[in-house]
């Protein structure tokens, strides 16, 4: 199935199952989805368990908070992530803080689905990922599908823990079609990382949208890398990535986020303080620039890392043991 | 001393007035005591009183059942205490000690007792208006006659969780009553200088929604009134507003001497204290006689002192309890997709 509908296939799943489960947000119910990730719900499950809302992201975030405090498992969709842009205070300081500030006393089990990423020619202020928005924030789990099956398996997983939980879905993803397994079996946990590949020669961390870009340059590249997504970010499984380098001896994170201040960092600096001694070459991150997300096809083709220069990145680091120049700098378009 | 009485005991103590005269002493007296603390080093950081605005806490806590949910302010030592928390539970949190309602992680805009209906206290100016209106979604997907209620000063009037949530409660016809503590003043502005409509009320002609103004500082008026508003969304009839006119008799927070307020505005309001005028009522009324109600005043302020007291020898937490109740333990389980 699509990944759009391996989203439906989740939603539905957890709704069937517990009927303090429900959703809303913009265009939801009667239209099935800006995106169709919510088609036929509204048929099956009636207009006060699939809620279309205005366009108030406080609001409808803020109900969410309160109706998951009261006992509902409110899933919001957020349809670009820029969006939660007005609504963060109901995530970080509301959400994630209530479990402390009832002394343990009321749970918040909520979902904040959102679209990210570059891709679409939607514009810069329509395609960021903005993952760190929600990472410094004790209390929230933050999670991001890289494909059908994590699409279905980390809404499930999310649908299911008792704190509030952000759900990061790639909207370039959204047609993207592979097998789904449903049902219990098909849950992905949260908290832990998926090898998607065996490798001795580097470690690759992934997530979201570079998980299919790191697969294919390696494959182009021809070299024996492990491949990692880590599909949660926040706790993110440090144990799992760390057993990798120490094995592989090198660590490349790829990432579609602007350079500075982005969540490799984190990666890298965690695993390099830890792994020190067993790290043959430094480790790095393959990033996008410091840039807006330009709407020229031409230019945001070369936002988001693409299968080329990570392969050409692997490659000059595996040979040279050296952390290459991003491309930016080497055509000398930036410092 | 005598047993201490349960929170829903104080609750239910408050059906008799000579009780509800009590309750509002207490509250006058708590945070008087509040301000002394400071000047005495036990109590730091910053807090919020109520003085002036005890009449719209013993009010609400009256007009509602211990299931409905009330959402309010960091200015919410008085409702806290009204709803049936005790001052043991509110104090040691303002102080920081095991004693306090959350063991002392959060301090004086934290307060929280699900038992009475109180959700955490909101120290996010607006922040309360979407999440009680939420509460209200709970109740209406479930089918329940229960009604949460969302308390905000004048100052959240203009920020856009107040706006969003009114009209998306209209839209829902969702069980929840929108209550503003108009005081005059957002943090140490006069509402002219920011709000150019000042008759609150008139916004929920914007929702569509019934909307009302009383006089916050006389206990009958602004209890019949929440009562009203309680029961009509209650009944389904949606959600409305309600705006409460009353005065606050200190400044904004600890630091805020309130130098900003026109000469003999606060003597004007003085005279319409809440406390007076309560006093006056139930002596008019033949309920209770003066010397009745100075036994119950001195009362009170023996227990607070016992409380202070008691407070202060409560120890601080230790280093366990700020690594507690961050999340709710994850799932376990090993089976799933890898």
């Amino acid at each position: 199935m699509r990944m759009r509908q391996a989203v439906v296939a989740a939603l539905a799943d957890e709704m069937r199952a517990d009927e303090s489960v429900m959703l809303m947000g913009e265009d939801v119910a009667a239209a099935g989805g800006p995106f169709k990730t919510s088609e036929g719900l509204l048929d099956e499950f009636g207009g006060l368990r699939v809620r279309d809302t205005p366009i108030s992201e406080m609001a409808f975030t803020g109900a969410a908070v309160g109706a998951a405090c009261l006992g509902l498992r409110p899933v919001v969709e957020i349809m670009f992530m820029e969006f939660l842009g007005v609504a963060l205070d109901m995530v970080v300081t509301e959400a994630a803080k209530f479990h402390y500030l009832s002394g343990g006393r009321i749970t918040v089990p909520m979902v904040v689905r959102a679209s990210v990423g570059s891709g679409g020619g939607f514009g810069l202020q329509h395609s960021q990922t903005l993952e760190n928005w929600v990472t410094a924030t004790p209390g929230l789990c933050v999670v991001v599908a890289s494909d059908p099956q994590t699409a279905y398996g980390l809404n499930r997983a999310a649908i299911r823990h008792d704190g509030p939980v952000v759900v990061l879905e790639p909207r370039a993803l959204y047609p993207v079609r592979g097998d789904v397994v449903t049902g219990d079996a098909g849950i992905v946990p949260i908290g832990r990382a998926r090898v998607l590949r065996r490798g001795a020669d580097v470690t690759v961390v992934a997530l979201g949208q570079t998980v299919g870009v790191a697969l294919a340059a390696v494959a182009d590249a021809g070299v024996d890398a492990e491949v990692i997504d880590l599909a949660t970010l926040v706790p993110w499984d440090r144990d799992t990535v760390r057993k990798s380098v120490r094995r592989t001896g090198r660590l490349v994170v790829v990432e579609e986020a602007p350079e500075s201040g982005g969540w490799g960092h984190e990666i890298v600096s965690s695993v390099t303080s830890a792994v020190f001694s067993d790290l043959t070459a430094p480790p790095f991150r393959i990033t996008s620039p410091d840039v807006p997300v330009p709407y020229s096809p031409a230019l945001e083709a070369r936002y988001l890392p693409t299968r080329e220069y990570v392969a050409r990145q692997l490659t000059s680091y595996l040979r040279s043991g050296t952390v290459p120049a991003p491309w930016w700098i080497e055509e000398g378009l930036a410092r | 001393m005598t047993s201490t009485p349960s929170s829903h005991e104080r609750r239910a103590a408050l059906g008799d007035p000579v009780q509800a005269y009590r309750r509002m002493q207490e509250i006058r007296s708590f945070e008087d005591r509040i301000t002394g603390l400071f000047a005495q080093g036990l109590v730091h950081g910053t807090t919020h009183t109520c003085q002036g605005q005890e009449a719209l806490d013993v009010g609400l806590a009256n007009a509602l059942r211990l299931d409905d949910i009330v959402t309010c302010t960091y200015r919410g030592h008085g409702i806290a205490l009204a709803l049936g928390m005790s001052p043991e539970a509110v104090l040691g949190e303002i102080m920081g000690r095991t004693s306090g309602c959350i063991g002392g992680v959060g301090g004086s805009m934290h307060l929280s007792d699900l038992d009475v209906g109180l959700l955490p206290t909101f120290a996010i100016v607006g922040a309360g208006l979407p999440v009680a209106a939420g509460a209200a979604l709970a109740f209406q997907n479930r089918g329940e006659d229960r009604v949460a209620v969302a308390v905000c000063g004048d100052g959240a009037t203009n920020i856009g969780a107040f706006h969003e949530a009114i009209n998306m409660a209209a839209v829902w016809k969702l069980p929840v009553v929108f209550v503003v503590d108009n005081n005059l003043y957002g943090e140490y502005s006069r509402i002219n200088l920011t709000t150019p409509v000042t008759d609150l009320s008139r916004r929920a002609d914007a929702y569509g929604i019934p909307g009302e103004s009383v006089d916050g500082m006389d206990l009958d008026t602004v209890g019949e009134a929440l009562s009203r508003h309680v029961a009509a969304a209650r009944s389904g009839a949606g959600p409305s507003l309600l705006e409460v006119r009353t005065y606050r008799f200190a400044g904004h927070s600890r630091a805020d001497q309130a130098t900003y307020r026109p000469a003999g505005e606060l003597d004007v309001w003085r005279q319409r204290d809440p406390l007076v005028l309560r006093r006056a009522a139930l002596i008019d009324a033949g309920i209770a006689s003066a010397a009745e109600l100075d036994a119950v005043e001195q009362s009170v302020r023996a227990m607070i002192t016992d409380v202070v007291e008691a407070t202060s020898a409560v120890p601080e937490p230790d280093a366990r309890a700020m690594f507690a109740n961050i999340m709710p333990p994850l799932a376990t389980s090993t089976g799933g997709v890898r």
